[in-house]
């Protein structure tokens, strides 16, 4: 067993687990964040993505103890004081989503593109670097759409 | 998993010190290889030490032989580096090329030059730029380094900490990739220096990363595409699996060579 600290959506925790634990394990488990989904387990398909200090990571292939010290943020935490983020606003008016398994990690994922992403974003540069976030419903082009939705009303200004 | 003690080194000394006495230990850097090994129950390391928060492991340089990218660096850094993108965008464009955005964020270039993966895009760079490995107890040639799928001449628990990538004159990357893995199904890196062409190909070669050294001597008598026309790849040394048989993969490193050639200077994704 090991102490594993972190911040997490803004909280300091602390759990003691097994050295073996994986970042979604500890959100979903030991904190009971059970918006962080896993699909695939085997780093395909981004349903787990969350953010390391603000940059998007698969939290099914990072151990727990990696990111001693870090802060993560999870979809639980991604809107402020009650409000929606702007990207989770996107995907209800776009309706960029069906069964909703894939969307918070396609959110985090869009989130973390659109804040960080430099000079203009177009419908190509979005499906590339969504590549690792897929959606069995098909619903790729109003996810697209959304975070070009996004970028366009704010240039990249949202904090993620 | 099967359990594993985690470990923190504070150096690279002290990782090489904890990996000695480990009973079977491993080290961990993105883990992006690793850790879904273990999920698949195909490793079961007793100690798990972790070199990805050590300082001594970040960071990218200009040095009197090129370009240091030392060994915790992720792809998406190396991609985004004003330095590699000045002096060799080929890399840049290459480590931008592997995986997916969050799987660059995490991966880094000494676990994938450690782990010589076959269909790996790093090594084909690092051997057709005869870069220089660099662990914490000596440099390796590129030639020297890669012995096999899988294999390098690391001894047991020595650390990749770096890559030296001297500047050609140009290079090129062409990779087809595999849609559902995102590997390359065959990828090849061709490159201009003042001592010849080597052209090294990633993905195809059932020993691994390796040499068609009888592309190298058409392109140096005459570097363009058409110096390849009369040129074969044996099937026989291909990789086949349900993906690509070993004819379509000799074929297909043909191709890609000729487009590396014909544009230097770029990477180029087919899928």
């Amino acid at each position: 067993m090991l102490t594993v600290s972190m911040t997490v959506n803004g909280e300091p925790v602390s759990r003691d687990v097994e050295d073996s634990t994986l970042l979604v394990e500890y959100l979903r488990e030991a904190l009971g964040l059970t918006g962080t989904h896993v699909g695939c387990d085997t780093t395909q398909c981004g349903c787990c993505t969350i953010h390391i200090d603000g940059i998007s990571s698969k939290s099914c292939t990072v151990l727990a103890a990696q990111v001693e010290g870090r802060s993560i943020t999870t979809i639980e935490g991604l809107g402020k004081d009650g409000q929606l983020h702007p990207m989770q606003e996107a995907f209800r008016t776009c309706h960029g989503l069906q069964c909703g398994f894939c969307t918070p990690g396609q959110i985090m994922a869009g989130a973390e593109l659109v804040r960080t992403w430099e000079g203009p974003l177009d419908e190509h540069q979005v499906r590339e670097e969504m590549e690792g976030n897929l959606c069995r419903c098909t619903g790729y082009h109003n996810i697209v759409k959304a975070i070009l939705s996004v970028h366009a009303e704010t240039r990249g200004k949202v904090d993620a | 998993m099967y359990p594993f003690i985690y470990r923190r080194p504070k150096s690279i000394a002290d990782a090489v010190k904890l990996f000695e006495a480990g009973e079977d230990a491993s080290y961990i850097s993105g883990g992006h290889t690793l850790l879904p090994t273990l999920k698949a129950r195909l490793a079961a390391p007793t100690d798990m030490i972790d070199l990805a928060a050590l300082p001594e492991m970040k960071g990218i340089e200009e040095t009197d032989g090129g370009i240091l990218i030392r060994g915790g660096t992720v792809h998406a850094d190396v991609a985004s580096s004003p330095l590699v993108q000045a002096k060799l965008p080929v890399l840049a464009g290459l480590a931008g090329s592997i995986g997916d955005r969050h799987v660059r964020h995490r991966g880094t270039i000494g676990g994938s030059v450690a782990n010589n993966d076959p269909a790996a895009d790093y090594p084909s760079a690092v051997l057709g730029l005869n870069a220089t490995v660099i662990t914490d107890r000596r440099r390796i040639a590129a030639d020297d380094y890669f012995t096999g799928l899988y294999e390098t001449c690391r001894e047991n628990g020595e650390i990749v900490t770096g890559v030296e990538f001297p500047i050609p004159l140009s290079a090129g990357y062409a990779k087809f990739r595999n849609l559902a893995s995102r590997y390359s199904l065959a990828a090849t890196f061709v490159v201009r220096t003042e001592a010849g062409v080597r052209v090294a190909v990633t993905g195809a070669y059932n020993r691994g990363v390796s040499r068609p050294t009888h592309f190298e001597q058409a392109l140096d008598a005459d570097f363009s595409p058409e110096a390849l026309d009369t040129l074969e790849i044996d099937p026989e040394d291909m990789l086949s699996d349900p993906a690509a048989t070993a004819a379509y993969r000799a074929n297909l490193v043909k191709t890609l060579a000729r487009r590396a050639v014909a544009r230097q200077g770029v990477v180029q994704t087919f899928k």
